[in-house]
């Protein structure tokens, strides 16, 4: 792809490749906008939801996922844990010059097959080419719009003392699997992404249990970076159990040796439940029935206090603090 | 007659002083008064100039044991003066900053009354006078009265009223005076709570009791002074091994309690400075050289007539030396009573928590690892480990035979006493020095000094933490400190400096961010009172880790300093840390990152095909590690002489797949070294460093030391001399960087310090040789040379930045 090539090339490259691929009524109108009926999104609650993130993995193609999917999951995971139902996205493409059309043609059918697992629609988008260097081949931005239940209320703050923290499923996954395919580090794992849309499993956990207090997807920063949000944002402290956090065992390898803390790993497909205590074992018998959730575990308990901070409990009885980390994870012992 | 007032300044509240003072002042026939204030105590004598003379000289002679008189001013008096004898006057209402003294061993007089059978102190747990007995251990707020302290739930029998009241008496105004009929208790429980029938011993009572079940083997939970301690025999293998094992508590020594020096000596070689250590109110535990049949394979026919039990092994594996202390309460006193064998006191907690100080905490955090519990009704408000020291050769002086204190853990017994400043320090706004992230303490400065608190640990364990805050918060109340700045690391990641952004920020304080060595040098020069406009000096700052100015991680540093700033003339090689912090805890890490910096593997493995060290290694994924190293992936380079000596220690067979505590390949390889081989490898060659040139800074290459190093291994050179010979060379790398850095900057002065420094061996040679250049050499003493001393540091360099220029 050259830089520059806007106007009718532009426009054929968009046709040809997007349009084409994700082929849905909205989208394939090119207008400037999407629109939708105000009306029909009611009919699923009175609460939109939106966001967005931009997505520039490297390398683009990893063990497990790519890029596209990662794009599409990404957001869709985001509006699916404030108990939103996803519908519909935005997809904006930033090209490095030179990127080839073959590649790009990959990525977009990817986006498409992910869009259909999510059930959204991708219905406006834009591409743009820079110059050599001023981009790193490929960098997307999905925008997407959910409709929130009108039953729930979840938010980081309503995290209260006694409640139960529960994960979906085995952590690090897509931190490593990444660490290694970027790295290119003769390591032959079987390592792949967790890269996965949440929407269905907070579907089924909502269905049955509507007063989860707080659900976030744990990406970047890793379920540490999770917990503590929650510990602040609520006021309280939040004691996990370390012989209940799943790790695969390839990973806790990978990660013994490289010196990595699985906790601080991101994970794309991973989402961390607080519930009340009463409803703990309800919530993780319906996440086990579902496929997103066989592996869930409760893996920790909140407590009064101390408050804004996260504990790990040892196998050896003690709790080591575990903290937000401010930077890299840089050495701190003497 | 003349009229004198006499102002004393130091450590004379709540001590015993004011009583000294009247008896001497009776004795030599003075008239007059003295009272607390808020500068220390006040005098207002009339006598004849010869008495008066008489009085202050014997002041000085027969000061308390807990007093100190930092400075003794004279004037003459002419204001109102009408006594016609000496009297003690009510403390003057202005603010009396009471000091809060460091907790006491039990004076020989308290001794001898517990064991009295005539004495109404006989056998009585909690014995203590002026002289001697608890204090920061269960103060809870100022100023320090018994309302104020945990003796409170217990209100005085008239006779300790009595000798409470009486100004001639060892016990006037001793705040935790307390007898069988008035204070506090001790009782004896089971952890599987069952109950304990009399008839199971027939002993004098629950703490004879103890005794016997130490003998029989069982492990006893004590509640003592500042903290619980679990106990058991410390000749019975088994037993130990046991308490390891409950403990989870691999190889890290354990401490050592024994009735008397006599038993002490059976085990160990004590020079006159560490009788003296023992002995002292502070009653630390002292690392003391092990005889070489102390730790014999239990082998007793040699050389001892008297017939003793050696040593279980795994009390000190690895280790040439034993941490003995002696009872520092009359509990310990009678537990020990009986027992000719000396005991493991170890503190009672669970892995890296801080000891248990509540009965209930004990009970369930600790019901696991002892048998039984003594426990008494006395609540411990502040806990304060055991201090750690040991004795090491001055040799600065050019004399051997002058010894020196070197404190390693700074806790019990020293804490809180404060530390006078320097010259300049008098004038600065307080300042809370935040500490490190291990062996962490804070600091408090005001007044032109330094309170440091106790050794409170490494913060990333939450208990700890916790109590970090805790003592922070009391002694902020004890000082009545409101900060004006407040100085921390610059590592982001300490939770230290993390809590001192957030209290900087929510009380709007200056914040001032330190560099982890400057600290350290810092803390250096003011022990040694270097005043605050000094011209710079050379800090030598060994360490395992600081965040560096860089942003990279330091830890050899060579800094011209004064307090404001610092030059990095010199350093050690960066080493990539292949898996981050996993190199801390797996010393093998270090010896790949070392050899690989420099040599060919392949050569290398060809080569020295037949040592352990590169089998060892070819059986790590060095290709992965290969990768994370070149492509800088968690392996961050750091110049850290604590690191070198981990490569080291595992290229020689030391704990080379991991270390179950801190510093253990270093402390394990030092303890391999003795004065034989310290003499025979001094005369032969030691292994050379490279002094390179980098960035105008210079850095000591380790490349031809290691090269000397496998050859050694290669020819089956002993663990032993390669680990003097190491000792020796890195002492003398340093002087040579030394002697190179003084042709082009002033130095004459150097400052030894940070965490590398508490090896023995190192110390004493590198202060050796850099005498020996005519430079004059400042170590620590009272204050660790490790992280603990961070928060003084802290707290002058943030005073200096911030002083009135040369005032
Ligand atoms: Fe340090
Ligand atoms: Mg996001
Ligand atoms: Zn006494
Ligand atoms: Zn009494």
């Amino acid at each position: 792809l050259a830089h520059g090539s806007g106007g009718k090339a532009m426009q054929d490259l968009i046709d040809d490749i997007f349009v084409d691929t994700f082929d849905n009524p909205i989208l394939s109108q090119l207008e400037d906008q999407a629109s939708f009926n105000i009306a029909s999104l009611m009919e699923h609650g009175d609460k939109l939801a939106l966001t967005t993130d931009s997505y520039v993995v490297d390398p683009l193609f990893f063990p497990g996922s790519d890029i596209g999917e990662l794009a599409i999951n990404g957001t869709v995971n985001d509006l699916a844990v404030s108990g939103a139902k996803p519908l519909y996205l935005t997809c904006s493409v930033i090209l490095e010059e030179g990127f080839s059309v073959e590649t790009l043609r990959r990525v977009a059918t990817s986006m498409k097959s992910a869009a259909k697992k999510a059930g959204v629609q991708i219905v406006t988008g834009d591409t743009k080419v820079v110059h050599r260097g001023a981009a790193d081949k490929l960098f997307i931005n999905t925008t997407g719009i959910g409709i929130i239940r009108p039953d729930v209320c979840i938010s980081a703050n309503n995290i209260q003392p006694g409640d139960a923290v529960i994960i979906n499923g085995e952590l690090g996954n897509h931190g490593a699997a990444i660490l290694i395919a970027r790295g290119e580090l003769a390591l032959e794992t079987d390592i792949e992404s967790d890269c996965q849309p949440l929407h269905d499993l907070v579907k089924t956990i909502l269905d049955i249990c509507p007063e989860v207090r707080a659900m976030r997807d744990a990406t970047r920063g890793g379920l540490a970076t999770v917990v503590n949000e929650f510990a602040l944002s609520s006021n309280v402290g939040i004691r996990l159990k370390e012989e209940c956090i799943p790790v695969c065992e390839e990973v806790k390898g990978v990660c013994e040796i490289l010196g990595l803390d699985p906790l601080y790993l991101a994970n794309e497909g991973k989402l961390v439940v607080v519930v009340g205590s009463k409803n703990a074992e309800t919530v993780l018998a319906a996440m086990h029935s579902h496929p997103f959730g066989k592996n869930a575990r409760i893996i920790g308990e909140v407590i009064s206090s101390p408050t804004g901070v996260v504990l790990l409990k040892t196998s050896f009885g003690s709790d080591r603090i575990l903290d937000m980390l401010v930077g890299e994870q840089l050495p701190r012992i003497c | 007659m003349p009229i004198e007032e006499i102002r004393i300044c130091g450590t004379v509240q709540g001590v015993g002083f004011r009583p000294t003072v009247y008896r001497l002042a009776k004795a030599c026939e003075l008239k007059g008064n003295i009272c607390n204030d808020g500068e220390g105590v006040l005098i207002q004598a009339s006598g004849s100039k010869t008495s008066i003379e008489k009085f202050i000289h014997r002041l000085y002679a027969e000061c308390p044991p807990l007093a100190k008189i930092d400075r003794l001013k004279r004037t003459p008096y002419q204001g109102k003066f009408d006594y016609d004898d000496f009297v003690i006057s009510d403390s003057i209402t202005t603010k009396v900053k009471t000091e809060i003294a460091p907790d006491a061993a039990t004076c020989p007089q308290c001794q001898k009354e517990v064991f009295d059978p005539l004495s109404r102190y006989y056998r009585y747990p909690f014995t203590n006078c002026t002289n001697c007995g608890p204090r920061l251990s269960i103060i809870r707020a100022i100023p320090y009265d018994r309302d104020n302290t945990s003796m409170a739930a217990f209100s005085m029998c008239p006779q300790c009223k009595q000798e409470y009241n009486d100004v001639t008496n060892r016990r006037f105004h001793a705040q935790p005076v307390a007898c069988y009929t008035c204070g506090p208790q001790v009782w004896l429980e089971r952890a599987d709570g069952k109950p304990i029938t009399a008839a199971m011993f027939s002993m004098v009572d629950d703490i004879d009791a103890v005794c016997s079940l130490l003998q029989k083997g069982e492990i006893v939970a004590i509640k003592g002074l500042s903290g619980f301690h679990i106990a058991c025999d410390a000749t019975n293998e088994a037993v130990v091994q046991k308490l390891r094992d409950r403990k989870r508590r691999v190889r890290k020594p354990f401490a050592l309690m024994a009735r008397d020096i006599k038993i002490i000596e059976k085990y160990c070689i004590l020079n006159p400075k560490e009788r003296e250590l023992l002995e002292s109110p502070a009653a630390p535990i002292v690392l003391l050289g092990i005889r070489e049949w102390g730790l014999g394979n239990g082998n007793r026919e040699i050389s001892s007539q008297e017939k003793f039990p050696a040593i279980a092994k795994s009390v000190a594996p690895g280790q040439n030396t034993l941490g003995f202390m002696l009872p520092y309460t009359p509990l310990h006193h009678l537990i020990l009573r009986r027992m000719e064998r000396p005991i493991v006191l170890t503190s009672g907690n669970i892995s890296d928590e801080p000891q248990c100080i509540d009965n209930n905490e004990a009970k369930t955090k600790l019901n696991k690892i002892a048998d039984y519990f003594i426990f008494h009704n006395r609540d411990i408000l502040n806990r304060v480990d055991d201090s750690v020291v040991r004795v090491v050769n001055d040799n600065s002086k050019g004399n051997t035979q002058s010894k020196r204190l070197l404190t390693l853990r700074r806790a019990r017994g020293y804490a809180p006493a404060p530390l006078n400043l320097p010259p300049g320090f008098k004038k600065v706004a307080p300042i809370l020095g935040m500490g490190g992230e291990l062996k962490n303490t804070f600091c408090l400065l005001q007044n032109g000094r330094a309170v440091l608190s106790q050794y409170l640990g490494d913060l990333e364990n939450a208990a700890t933490f916790q109590a970090y805050q805790e003592a922070l918060h009391l002694y902020l109340n004890l000082f009545e400190h409101h900060p004006k700045i407040i100085a921390i690391d610059k590592h982001p990641e300490y939770l230290s400096s993390k809590l001192g952004k957030e209290l900087a920020n929510a009380n709007q304080i200056k914040l001032e961010n330190i560099q982890h060595h400057h600290a350290h040098i810092a803390a250096c020069m003011a022990e040694n009172n270097i005043p605050l406009n000094t011209s710079p000096i050379l800090g030598i700052a060994l360490d395992g880790l600081g965040y560096g100015e860089d942003e990279t991680i330091w830890g050899g540093e060579f800094l011209l300093v004064d307090y404001r700033q610092f030059t990095r003339l010199a350093t050690f090689k960066p080493i990539a840390m292949i898996g981050g912090e996993k190199a801390i805890y797996q010393p093998w890490r270090n010896t790949y990152a070392h050899l690989i910096s420099d040599f060919n593997w392949q050569e290398l493995e060809q080569k020295y095909s037949n040592l352990e060290i590169i089998n060892f290694l070819e059986s790590k994924p060095l290709f992965l590690l290969n990768q994370l190293q070149q492509k800088q992936i968690n392996s961050p380079l750091a110049s850290s002489v604590g690191r070198l000596f981990d490569a080291v220690a595992a290229a020689i067979g030391i704990c080379p797949e991991e270390c179950s505590y801190e510093g253990q390949a270093a402390i394990e390889m030092e303890a391999l070294i003795n004065n034989k081989n310290l003499e025979n490898c001094e005369k032969n060659q030691t292994y050379p460093f490279q002094i390179k040139n980098l960035d105008k800074i210079y850095y000591m290459d380790p490349h031809p030391m290691w090269k000397a190093l496998l050859n050694d291994l290669q020819f089956h050179v002993g663990q032993q001399i390669i680990a003097t010979k190491f000792h020796l060379s890195l002492a003398n790398a340093i002087t040579r960087i030394v002697d190179l850095l003084r042709q082009k900057y002033p130095i004459d002065r150097v400052a030894l310090t940070g965490g590398v420094f508490q090896n023995k061996t190192l110390l004493q040679q590198t202060t050796r040789y850099l005498s020996s250049l005519g430079i004059k050499i400042l170590t620590h003493s009272l204050i660790p040379p490790n992280d603990s001393n961070l928060s003084l540091g802290q707290i002058v360099i943030a005073a200096a930045r911030n002083v009135k220029e040369k005032s």
